[in-house]
């Protein structure tokens, strides 16, 4: 696996042709105004670290990416597609976009390989045999092939993100959003899990990442999102942010993390 | 107690027809409690509503009026079937209701990251909800549901007065015929009943210890 030293390159982005674009984007949650006119615009294999303080809308962000929460008002296209509202097509759209959480969310009453392979059987329509050979490969990347006949409680929690991140990447999707991936593992297994990311990262994929974890921001990030209150407040590379702020929220929050 | 011994056969056939309007509304309600279960947590807001409608309706009518309705209300309009097939239309309907909120209170109890984690994969409601609610509902919902049955079982007594030959109304004619022994007769009445609803409750309870050991 290979490590991207002092901020990743820059991808190639000669065309301009975003793959997700966020647009005047509004969501409410009753009268709670959660996302305030969000633009951004995502190239195809960046990597956005997004963070901000607590409630500040980052998972909510990450949820109407791939529609798991309507938007009041505004415009989410991934791959210059719209998402519908709901419905079959929703659901196949849905699948482009991978997403990892933090609780992991493995099938509990499945075995990895059967995780893995749930979503290219039922929704990709792969037969059996085709979809295990490729799961296999999956975990065997994510380092846990050894435990493909294991259900999620009888293995660690960085080895169930990373399957779970191999149940995202069994679906071939054309963006991963992560969302805080780190923040319930103990500390020792909290790098297990971004080399996988890293990893990731260097081949390309088009990534959404929400995590307190800088030196993942500044070592792999194209650029870094802080967000606040529902809106985006600076957007800048990770060194840039990092050595010189321009927002007072931003140089409040650093130094808040920074500390501890 | 030879009034007992002496009609056993009465017994044993009121005790057949117990188990199989049991079985029959046991079955059907079960699976249409299920359906409605998911239409109470469908995204359709019609769907969610009429399923709400229903179980508060059924849930809080006398399961008797029930009884009636389907004895007496299908039949003028123009429907006529046996007493056993309203029977069993009427612990159906009733007890659906009852299914339907065992089986919701077990989706409830599926963390909700789970069907998130389904959608974000890209299925539908109806996948999220067999390859992964359900199966995972069952393990807490299965001693509650078989506290509905045992309700079920006992409900089935109320089918002697639409002349159900079920237990209970065998029990009655017996109780009539040999008025001496009245207490005698109700007392293996109970008996039989017992035998249905002791196992199933002893069950019960083993299978909650053994899927809470388990989980
Ligand atoms: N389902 C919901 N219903 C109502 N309000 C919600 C819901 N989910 C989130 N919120 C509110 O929306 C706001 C943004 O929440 P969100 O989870 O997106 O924040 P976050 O930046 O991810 O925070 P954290 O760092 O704590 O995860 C918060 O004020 C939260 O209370
Ligand atoms: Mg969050």
């Amino acid at each position: 696996m290979q490590f991207a030293v002092e901020g990743a390159p820059a991808p190639a982005t000669a065309g301009r042709d975003p793959l997700i674009v966020l647009a005047g984007v509004n969501k409410f949650y009753g009268s709670h105004h959660v996302l305030r006119d969000v633009d951004l615009s995502i190239e195809r294999g960046e990597v956005v670290v997004l963070i901000g303080p607590s409630g500040s809308g980052k998972s909510t962000l990450c949820r109407t990416i791939n529609r798991l929460e309507s938007i009041q008002s505004g415009r989410i296209t991934i791959d210059r597609q719209a998402l519908p509202e709901e419905g079959a097509e929703l659901a196949r759209l849905r699948s482009e976009v991978g997403m990892v959480f933090q609780s992991f969310n493995l099938f509990a009453h499945m075995t990895l390989l059967q995780n893995v392979t749930l979503g290219p059987i039922k929704v990709r329509g792969l037969r059996r045999a085709d979809a295990e050979e490729k799961a296999m490969a999956l975990l065997e990347r994510v380092g846990v092939g050894g435990h493909a006949h294991k259900l999620p409680s009888q293995i660690s929690g960085g080895q169930q993100q990373r399957a779970a991140i191999a149940r995202a990447l069994a679906m071939e999707p054309k963006a991963m959003l992560f969302d805080e991936p780190t923040s319930a593992l103990d500390p020792e297994m909290i790098n297990e899990v971004l080399d996988v990311m890293r990893g990731l990262a260097d081949s390309g994929m088009t990534m959404i990442v929400v995590t307190h974890e800088m030196g993942f921001a500044r070592s792999a990030a194209h650029r870094v999102v802080f967000m606040d209150q529902g809106s985006i407040l600076e957007d800048a590379p990770p060194a840039a942010f990092f050595e010189n702020p321009r927002c007072e929220r931003a140089r409040d929050f650093l130094s808040k993390i920074i500390t501890h | 107690m030879s009034a007992v011994l002496d009609n056993l056969p009465i017994y044993v056939t009121g005790l057949a027809w117990t188990l199989l309007l049991t079985l029959i509304a046991g079955s059907v309600s079960l699976l249409a409690g299920t359906l409605l279960a998911a239409a109470r947590i469908s995204p359709v807001p019609l769907l969610r509503a009429g399923g709400a409608l229903y179980v508060h309706v059924l849930r809080n009518t006398p399961i008797t009026i029930v009884f009636f309705f389907a004895a007496f209300v299908l039949p003028q309009l123009g429907i006529s079937l046996s007493y056993f097939t309203f029977a069993v239309i009427a612990l159906s309907l009733y007890y659906t209701a009852f299914f339907c909120e065992a089986v919701r209170a077990g989706i409830n109890a599926v963390s909700p990251g789970q069907a998130e984690a389904a959608r974000a994969i890209g299925l539908g409601f109806g996948q999220t909800l067999c390859h992964v609610i359900l199966p995972q509902a069952l393990r807490s919902v299965v001693p509650p549901l078989i506290n509905v049955l045992i309700a079920l079982i006992k409900s089935t007594a109320v089918a002697s007065a639409f002349g159900v030959a079920e237990l209970l109304s065998n029990a009655e004619a017996l109780a009539n015929a040999e008025s001496n022994a009245v207490l005698w007769v109700l007392g293996a009445t109970c008996l039989f009943y017992l035998l249905l609803t002791v196992p199933a409750g002893l069950l019960a309870s083993y299978l909650e210890a053994k899927l809470v050991f388990n989980s």
